[in-house]
């Protein structure tokens, strides 16, 4: 893999670093527990003992903001693990094979891709119902058309090239082309796909459990926190504002280091 | 007419490469130029600083370029939009590649009139196929309306230079024109760009690494290599009594019928 | 383009809309959970559940239902709505025009926006042939690259709360909440548009600049560019005239997939503003299992989304004549 000399990669990692450590530190250890009620403490200024302040029960914000980032990002590694799993899958045989089943896989990956993610889910979650494992099936189900599209479209070029060919006439099998002199050749565009794919991930995550069709309470989620926050807009900005700007740069990172990787092809 | 005096480019990467090295060369109207080296003797960069095309942004340049007394090197962005087209035109190495694959090779060819003129548009049409005509495009009416893609090399390259002397410029700097062509569209290039020199007496740089094809169109050779030029001088002076030894070794390496006869 | 292809390509358009509404139809069939129990709640007695059912039509075998269920929604009657017990045409008519006319103004944000900012930003990248770029040009660019890297990072819907609270909250130009509907006051109903398809534009515009700069960029180093200067075109002349058309190619199809995309995000900023577009009644009709609603809005939005991408296909087949079919 070829990286450029750019800010790109260094920023996107500073930051996906910043705000992953937050996330798995979140996971064992948060400045108080998220769904402590303080009633005599609601909607606090930020202060030394609530650091971004309370909510309208008297929870800490950043506490819950912390658990938040770690929730969608779960749901975020979730659904790629499905989604990138399956698509590579797909992908990797329909590319290396083709015939008419990778052009039927295609076509109608075609149609289920033109359509905006996010009506899809919603479709999804109305037939099998809310809640965070739904979320992430719905999501990483949506997702293989186009981590299969991006694998297949990968594979079908290099397997054209001279060096494959070579390997078949020197006796290599198919599963050994396919693992060993294919597949590192596609890594550097896989895992771009990957980053934007996780991008893709957080934002639809945070879009359902904005629309309460997402993570149910008591569960925490950036997007859940983020409709919650709304009422109070004008009572505690900072509420909503933590909770966008960990999504912001949640996603920021991942599309930075996405920019940073260079693809052989635009050498 | 073009006067180049002590000219030298240097890139301005860590690897600090000076394509062209103190070079001095002379145009006079009307003249018939070739300019022959290997890839990577700097005539391209040579031909783009006489166009001010020269990449500005990673290279430091030093000497001067006169036309008619102008010098290239100082002149504004505007001054330079003006010279190009009316007093110099250009054609390129790729046919495939040099024309704007979603544009009418027509409305192409005549955009040089457009840019540097007031000439009506249907007067612009006449024009442009009267140059079709005078570069042997064949059915220019029909040929006007059609894109780059559905024109053979030959024709777009025929194309390249209908659009370089439709303004009448003074100077048409051929930069591997004949190269990406097939051997007979090549011969009927050579022969177009001489009788156009004959008709119209633009001077022609012509910038090949192929010395059997400079020796059937220009007059005077200049000979590049590693940036410096080592030999100028009329075409017969050239290949009878070549005094460099690089040179010695092009005008070697052209393969001749004697030579053919005397390996089998 | 020949008769064949248009033919070929409606033929897609009605193959595509049929499979969709099927899946829809499907789908929302074989969903457990009987709309008639949550229609008449817990205690209905049992005739009273068969008679809803057999006035449904749910005591039909499946694709009697779907028959009738197509051939209805072709003639432009979509169904009764469980839970309002009108026709979802009508209960649709005005949300529709909300969601529409929100879509759209979005769009035209989107271009208005990202259009001249697009085409500045790529000018200035350009490497510049009057002279290598300053440094403090440099640093425009740099630091306009990078805020439209944030901005492309921010949700549509944090836009949104963003500008409710400076713009609604601080400034107060507008009431959030206060929507009015196109009815009441056409004028008002416009205005409250105005921030939320903003909060739709604004990221959107990022992607489309950036995709605008990065198309430009790949094109500047082309042949036929460098054709256009020797021919004495000036900066601005060669980009708008030579760079722009070969670069407008996958901004355009961007844009079809933008304009779905903004369809259907507008489901999410309808929530955030509080319109009550087709958006929120899906979610509505979800959260109450009114499937007629629910299939109803999925296959307009798919069929907006299919003609959308034939529309980008036939702009694009007009601007390239390679691609275009003789």
């Amino acid at each position: 893999m070829i990286i450029k000399k750019n800010h790109y990669l260094f920023f996107g990692f500073i930051i996906t670093a910043l705000v992953l450590s937050i996330a798995i530190i979140g996971f064992f250890w948060t400045p108080n527990n998220p769904n402590a009620i303080d009633s005599s403490n609601r909607f606090a200024s930020p202060s030394t003992k609530y650091p971004l302040g309370t909510d309208n029960f008297g929870r800490c914000i950043l506490s819950r903001v912390v658990e938040g980032i770690g929730a969608t990002v779960l749901v975020a590694v979730f659904t790629l693990i499905i989604g990138f799993g399956v698509g590579l899958i797909i992908g990797t045989l329909t590319g290396y094979y083709g015939g008419w089943v990778d052009e039927l896989l295609m076509r109608s990956g075609d149609v289920v891709m033109a359509f905006p993610s996010i009506l899809l889910a919603l479709v999804f979650i109305s037939i099998t119902g809310t809640g965070r494992y739904n979320v992430i099936i719905a999501l990483g189900v949506l997702f293989i058309p186009s981590f299969a599209r991006v694998v297949r479209g990968e594979f079908v070029r290099i397997r054209e090239l001279d060096f494959v060919h070579s390997a078949k006439i020197m006796g290599a099998g198919p599963l050994r082309i396919m693992l060993v002199h294919i597949l590192p050749n596609a890594i550097p565009v896989l895992l771009r796909f990957l980053a934007i794919g996780f991008n893709n991930a957080v934002l639809a995550e945070a879009s359902m459990s904005y629309l309460g069709l997402g993570v149910q309470p008591p569960d925490s989620s950036l997007g859940r926190l983020l409709s919650d926050s709304q009422p109070f807009l004008f009572t505690a900005p900072w509420y909503a504002l933590s909770a966008g700007v960990a999504i912001v740069l949640l996603i920021l990172g991942f599309s930075l280091i996405s920019e940073g990787i260079v693809l052989p092809r635009s050498e | 007419m073009l006067s180049i005096k002590n000219l030298s480019i240097t890139f301005t990467n860590e690897f600090a490469v000076e394509a062209v090295h103190d070079v001095s060369l002379n145009i006079a109207p009307g003249e018939r130029l070739g300019l022959v080296g290997e890839s990577g003797s700097g005539k391209t960069m040579l031909a783009l600083a006489i166009s001010g095309l020269y990449p500005r942004s990673t290279t430091r340049i030093s000497g001067e370029v006169l036309f008619n007394g102008t010098d290239i090197l100082k002149c504004s962005s505007k001054e330079l939009c003006r010279l190009r087209g009316k007093e110099i035109g250009m054609v390129f190495q790729e046919p495939m590649t040099s024309l704007n694959p979603l544009m009418k090779v027509g409305r192409q060819i005549e955009e040089t009139l457009k840019m540097h003129t007031n000439t009506p548009p249907t007067r612009r049409r006449e024009l442009a196929l009267e140059a079709m005509e005078s570069v042997e495009l064949p059915d220019p009416k029909l040929t006007y309306e059609k894109y780059p893609h559905q024109l053979s090399g030959g024709q777009r390259q025929r194309a390249m230079i209908a659009s370089a002397i439709i303004a009448d410029p003074k100077l048409l700097i051929a930069d591997e024109a004949t190269t990406a062509l097939d051997v007979t569209s090549q011969s009927q290039i050579i022969d177009l760009l001489a009788r156009i020199n004959e008709r119209h007496g633009v001077a022609i740089l012509f910038i090949s690494h192929d010395l059997s094809v400079i020796r059937r169109l220009c007059n005077r050779v200049a000979v590049m290599h590693a940036g410096k030029i080592v030999e100028d001088s009329s075409t017969q002076a050239v290949f009878e009594n070549p005094k460099d030894d690089y040179t010695k070794r092009l005008i070697a390496a052209i393969p001749t019928r004697d030579k053919r006869r005397r390996q089998t | 383009m020949t008769l064949k292809y248009i033919l070929k390509r409606v033929g897609v358009f009605v193959v595509t809309l049929f499979v969709i509404s099927t899946l829809a139809f499907i789908a929302f069939s074989i969903i457990p959970g009987d709309p008639v129990t949550r229609m008449l709640g817990m205690n209905a007695s049992e005739e009273r559940i068969v008679e809803m059912r057999s006035e449904l039509g749910l005591d039909k075998p499946i694709h009697t239902r779907f028959f009738k269920w197509l051939q209805s929604f072709v003639t432009g009657d979509f169904g009764k709505s469980y839970s309002y017990s009108i026709p979802v045409r009508e209960l649709l008519s005005d949300k529709v025009l909300t969601t529409a006319s929100l879509s759209l103004m979005a769009f035209v944000f989107v271009l208005a926006i990202s259009m001249p900012l697009g085409l500045l930003l790529s000018r200035y990248s350009i490497i510049s042939s009057k002279g290598a770029k300053s440094s403090f040009q440099r640093a425009i660019i740099s630091a306009a690259t990078a805020l439209n890297q944030i901005i492309m990072s921010i949700p549509p819907f944090f836009t949104g709360i963003i500008i409710t609270y400076v713009f609604g909250l601080i400034l107060r130009f507008f009431t959030p909440g206060a929507f009015v509907p196109y009815s009441g006051n056409p004028a008002a109903f416009y205005a409250y548009l105005i921030f939320p398809a903003l909060s739709i534009a604004l990221p959107r515009s990022a992607m489309v600049i950036k995709l605008i700069r990065g198309s430009v960029l790949n094109e500047a180093g082309s042949d036929y560019v460098r054709t256009a200067y020797s021919r004495g075109g000036g900066q601005w002349y060669v980009l708008l005239v030579h760079i722009m058309r070969n670069a407008l190619i996958p901004v355009i199809n961007f844009l079809a997939m933008t304009l779905s995309d903004i369809v259907a995000g507008s489901i999410i900023i309808e929530q955030v503003f509080a319109i009550p577009g087709m958006g929120r009644l899906l979610l509505l009709s979800i959260s109450n299992r009114d499937y007629p609603v629910v299939q109803t809005i999925v296959v307009i939005i798919a069929s907006v989304v299919v003609i959308l991408n034939l529309l980008a296909d036939v702009i694009c087949q007009y601007i390239d004549p390679r691609i275009r079919i003789t």
